[in-house]
């Protein structure tokens, strides 16, 4: 069991409290997943630069981070420290050479996200203690997804918890488990696309990946994972400007959805939308199995 | 009436103070206000007592149900009604996955849509939904009546004992040993106490008759592998 919540806004006027109803609906969902939890929030794109938010288990890891990357590669780099968390901004064109040089510099500091406007943040420990250490209920944004663990796949880590992101601003979600990761794990491989853990969730989001680098749309990524992906999942997924919905065909991971015309809200349960602004005049339904739902700004 | 606030009095005491309601009880109409989606509201009642859920519902709500009616004005999350023995369940709005589950008696209403799976294992509940079912709906069914006035999804049926079904639209595939069946006068005099009962104007003429075609009962060595 899991617990996923999922904001797409319409109304501007909603972006600044974002984390905030966020942090709502995801500490309502912690009898889903107490274990670990995680947020993926897209932001402000500042045109020219990218944000790479990267883990380390210990903080001071973080000290000079800024020089040495910005050193390594030619330009300014910002280092602002959440806890566990760092987010780095830079020139959007250096974001190559400033990954390798990190790999280089201090490989124990792990990549949560990379991306224009995209940040990660997911450690163990009960959804609202996560929230209160990254400070949540601050953040701003266009959308955003989060997710309550309780681990069934693989271990109860950090780089075990979701959101996974393997591609410039993607990120996925999972409730379920996938049967046939590692035999898909090895084909990725092949293709060049790296997983980094041995959990199950963060396969489907590189399969993803890998198709969208192949030319498909989200939409269509998510389609053919209908075919390539076994096992149950109910996945929500985002991307730059986009907000996908996708449960397998059983469909026995529960998910409900929320419209008006202020936002697109996902949750395992209503219980998770009951504070959402104009809830009760809202279009609820029940995702159907084996179809796409998108939405993009 | 008797009114409990959910949000303010707590889930336990709402299923204390209606479970503790005898055939005798005075108390018979309550009403129930801020649900906000919680799971188990107005579970394992056993008296011939009124309640009205003033919103939408989480997972299991009036489950167990025996002699009381249960109202739910919003919608309701997995498993309502499930394993209920009698009296009577209506919800307003939609209702998710196996609805009705395992019921030995009594009669649900949606009058919405029910998602996937709505009266796996049906023991003889009555069920009627106003809207559409999901798929697998009344699988391994064995007694009961299913009525859908809108459409099934997929696999209908499949495994089916002797529960009977009535689909007014289309069947999007029958399950497993689950043939459509000839509709004989005493199905349709069934058929109209059940659509008048649960509030629907459906004719019982528009309905077709689902059932088991009872090959699975037996053993049959062609089905071995």
């Amino acid at each position: 069991m899991c617990g996923i919540v999922g904001l797409f806004l319409k109304d501007k006027s909603l972006e600044p409290k974002l984390g905030e109803m966020l942090t709502d609906m995801l500490i309502t969902m912690s009898d889903r997943g107490p274990d670990s939890a995680g947020i993926a929030v897209y932001g402000t794109d500042r045109d020219g630069f990218a944000k790479l938010t990267v883990q380390a288990a210990d903080p001071s890891r973080f000290a000079g981070l800024d020089k040495a990357l910005g050193q390594a590669i030619g330009a300014d780099v910002t280092c602002r420290v959440i806890d566990t968390h760092a987010v780095l901004e830079l020139p959007e064109e250096k974001m190559a050479e400033a990954r390798a040089a990190l790999k280089a510099d201090r490989p124990d500091v792990r990549v949560m996200s990379a991306g224009e406007v995209i940040e990660i943040y997911k450690e163990v420990g009960l959804p609202g203690d996560v929230a209160k250490r990254f400070d949540i209920p601050k953040l701003t944004g266009t959308h955003g997804i989060g997710h309550t663990r309780m681990a069934t796949e693989s271990a109860v880590t950090t780089l075990g918890a979701h959101p996974f992101s393997t591609g410039g601003d993607q990120c996925l979600v999972h409730n379920g488990s996938l049967s046939n990761h590692n035999s898909l794990r090895r084909k990725l491989k092949h293709e060049g696309v790296e997983v980094e853990t041995q959990n199950d969730t963060e396969v489907a989001a590189a399969y993803l990946t890998w198709k969208m680098r192949e030319g498909a749309s989200l939409g269509e990524a998510l389609e053919a994972g209908l075919d390539d992906l076994d096992g149950f999942y109910t996945f929500v997924v985002g991307t730059k400007d986009g907000f996908g919905v996708l449960r397998d065909p059983i469909a026995c991971k529960p998910a409900v959805m929320a419209e008006t015309d202020q936002y697109v809200a996902f949750g395992s349960e209503y219980r998770a939308l009951v504070n959402l602004p104009g809830i009760e005049d809202a279009k609820v339904w029940e995702p159907e199995p084996a179809t796409v739902y998108f939405w993009r700004h | 009436m008797q009114t409990y606030d959910l949000a303010a009095e707590g889930l336990r005491g709402l299923n204390e103070a209606l479970q503790a309601q005898t055939a005798q009880t005075n108390e018979t109409a309550w009403e129930v206000v801020n649900p906000r989606g919680s799971h188990a509201i107005a579970v394992g009642l056993d008296a011939p007592i009124e309640v009205q859920v003033k919103g939408s519902t989480g997972y299991y709500c009036a489950g167990m149900n025996q002699q009381a009616t249960v109202h739910v004005t919003g919608s309701v999350g997995p498993g309502v009604a499930e394993n209920m023995m009698s009296g009577t369940v209506v919800v307003e709005g939609d209702a998710s996955q196996y609805a009705g589950a395992t019921g030995h008696g009594g009669l649900l209403v949606i009058k919405g849509n029910a998602s996937s799976r709505c009266g796996i294992s049906m023991k003889g509940i009555d069920i009627v939904v106003h809207g559409n079912v999901g798929h697998m709906s009344a699988f391994m069914g064995q007694a009961g009546h299913l009525v859908v006035c809108g459409d099934a999804g997929d696999a209908l049926g499949d495994s089916i004992y002797e529960a009977k079904l009535f689909v007014r639209g289309s069947v999007k595939s029958l399950g497993a040993d689950c043939i459509e069946k000839e509709m004989r006068p005493e199905h349709l005099e069934k058929l109209a106490d059940l659509l008048e009962r649960a509030g629907s104007d459906a004719k019982p003429e528009e309905f077709r008759r689902y059932g088991s075609a009872r090959q699975l009962y037996n053993f049959d060595i062609d089905n071995a592998y």
